[in-house]
């Protein structure tokens, strides 16, 4: 590991001020992406800016019954949390899913959002990636890539973002909110990512230096009907090889309104409008959410490790509108 | 730079700390608690598992500052006067230990969950809970059954004992689950 300096933010306009002093600051939250990039060389931060204790842990409901959940907000208490469980039920799940009881003590709701693939090759300093340093190549696309993305990938990078909170906030419409130089900023989840293309290492839409404040969610009635399913490559403590957030509502056989958002596809969380335009006002039965799967996934552009994730989203999202419409009807 | 921080209930203060430094390393190598074991230093394996402020955490993945001002509690901090914790008392009850190097951090967490179950007044965490709670402390040489019977054998004498304190202990009640 480098050298660097550590320093807690007293306020929000601090931590914003002392990272515009040091271009080679970083902010902080649990630590527990950052941390273990400066072990393995990958993040060269020469100043922490520990944002950790900043007034941003509160989870609140809003005027229009949506909620807003700070930036410093562990991923533990956001999971524990009686209104994210009644409201959004698919994001306690998502969160329970991912890392451990540990790791999610530590880590913020800021951090997970911004935490980087684990592309292995990302991770090694000795090999080339252009995400890690642009211009390099990819070697996971004639290599190691049978955890990589089918969807929305370029010829200069096919990694996958791996938070699995970011896919159930995705599929409820979720707003990061954050502070700049230049005072207060809003950003759409679903703008939040920037697309592959040739510049995979440019990432967010995040303006520089900006720090993340929070998340708004939107009132969803829908999102009370939702879950989260993962698929590990074993029973727990794993990243997705893939995952969905879903949310249903159905009447009479038909569906009035539906979410899907798919995780460990892409280089960030998927959202499958193509799938729920197919959906919406048509029956709810298994053909036609294998009909919407298909529609969605008509896009996917698979390698020659990883063609199984087309058929294991497929499947996903078949059982778990499935399950959904049971529920609903009961 | 210094880092002051309260471990196992004592106030200390480590010099000297560079600021990559790990709150692991900090236990080990500067404050002499060697408890906490460095395994993978990647937020896997657990087996540096160690309070921060009441809540378990990966001690490898803590940057020395980040601990600066707070409570922590290591393996070592665990047995008061009175002798070990119930969860240490069981994992060498019910052979739960091979090599050890998983120990320490499995014993942290496991103390974790019985401390939000038993010793809160609920009930006894079933076989789900308890391997969803230690998910993210891997064990390389037990294969985990041991290290399950020793958390329900903690768990049973901490609720036995919570009876009998209530004063309606029933005898032999304190080996249930061995
Ligand atoms: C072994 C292991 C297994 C894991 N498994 C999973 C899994 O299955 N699913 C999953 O989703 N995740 C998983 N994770 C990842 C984990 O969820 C993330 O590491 C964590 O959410 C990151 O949060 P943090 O607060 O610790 O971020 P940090 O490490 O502190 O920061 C990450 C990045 O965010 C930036 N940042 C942090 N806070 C802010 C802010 N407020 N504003 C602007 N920038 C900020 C930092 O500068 C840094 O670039 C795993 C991690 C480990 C180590
Ligand atoms: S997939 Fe992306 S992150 Fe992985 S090696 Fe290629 S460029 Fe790097
Ligand atoms: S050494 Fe910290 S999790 Fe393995
Ligand atoms: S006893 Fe050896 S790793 Fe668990």
């Amino acid at each position: 590991m480098r050298e660097f300096g550590y320093q807690r933010a007293d306020d929000v306009p601090g931590a914003v001020a002392l990272l515009a002093a040091d271009p080679a600051a970083r902010y902080l939250g649990g630590g527990t992406n950052l941390v273990d990039l400066m072990k393995t060389g990958v993040e060269k931060p020469a100043l922490l800016i520990d944002v950790r204790e900043l007034p941003l842990d509160r989870i609140e409901v809003t005027g229009s019954g949506g909620l807003r959940i700070g930036a410093t907000v562990t991923n533990s208490d956001l999971a524990a949390d009686p209104e994210v469980r009644r409201r959004y039920p698919a994001l306690a799940q998502a969160v329970l899913a991912g890392a451990s009881g540990q790791l999610r003590n530590m880590a913020t709701v800021g951090g997970n959002l911004l935490q980087r693939t684990r592309c292995g090759y990302f991770a090694d300093t000795t090999k080339p990636c252009n995400k890690r340093e642009p211009g390099s190549g990819c070697p996971a696309i004639a290599g190691e890539h049978h955890n990589h993305a089918i969807l929305g990938a370029s010829a200069h990078c096919v990694a996958t973002h791996p938070s699995d909170m970011g896919v159930a906030l995705t599929a409820f419409d979720a707003v990061v909110t954050c502070e700049t130089a230049d005072g207060p900023a809003e950003l759409p989840l679903a703008g939040f990512y920037l697309p592959v293309g040739d510049t995979p290492h440019l990432e967010t839409a995040l303006p520089p230096g900006a720090l993340i404040t929070g998340v708004t969610l939107p009132p969803a009635p829908v999102a009370a009907t939702s879950r989260y399913r993962k698929v590990r490559e074993r029973a727990s403590y794993a990243f997705a090889i893939g995952s969905i957030a879903a949310a249903l509502d159905v009447q009479d056989g038909v569906v009035r309104d539906v979410r899907l958002a798919f995780g460990a596809v892409a280089s960030r969380p998927w959202r499958a409008r193509a799938a729920e335009r197919a959906l919406t006002g048509g029956p709810a039965t298994a053909e036609a959410f294998a009909a919407a799967a298909d529609t969605e996934l008509a896009a996917a552009e698979p390698l020659p490790h990883n063609g199984y994730k087309v058929a294991l989203t497929r499947n996903l999202v078949v059982a778990m509108l499935t399950e959904l419409t049971q529920e609903a009807v009961r | 730079m210094r880092v002051s921080m309260r471990v196992n209930g004592r106030r200390v203060t480590a010099e000297d700390v560079w600021e990559g430094e790990s709150l692991l390393f900090v236990l080990r190598e500067r404050l002499g608690l060697p408890g906490s074991k460095n395994a993978c230093e990647q937020g896997e394996c657990g087996s540096c598992t160690v309070y921060l402020d009441d809540s378990p955490v990966c001690a490898c993945l803590v940057a020395a500052g980040q601990a600066g001002g707070r409570d922590v509690v290591t393996v070592e901090g665990l047995a008061g006067a009175a002798g070990l914790d119930a969860v240490q008392q069981a994992f060498m009850d019910a052979g739960a230990v091979q090599c050890g190097f998983c120990t320490p951090g499995l014993i942290v967490q496991a103390h974790y969950l019985l401390r939000e179950t038993v010793d809160a007044g609920g009930p006894v965490p079933d076989d789900g809970e308890i391997r969803e709670v230690l998910a993210g402390n891997l064990c390389r040489c037990t294969g985990y059954e041991k290290i399950l019977d020793a958390v329900r054998l903690a768990a049973a004498r901490k609720a036995a004992a919570a009876a009998a304190a209530a004063g309606q202990a029933e005898p032999g009640q304190a080996e249930v689950g061995r």
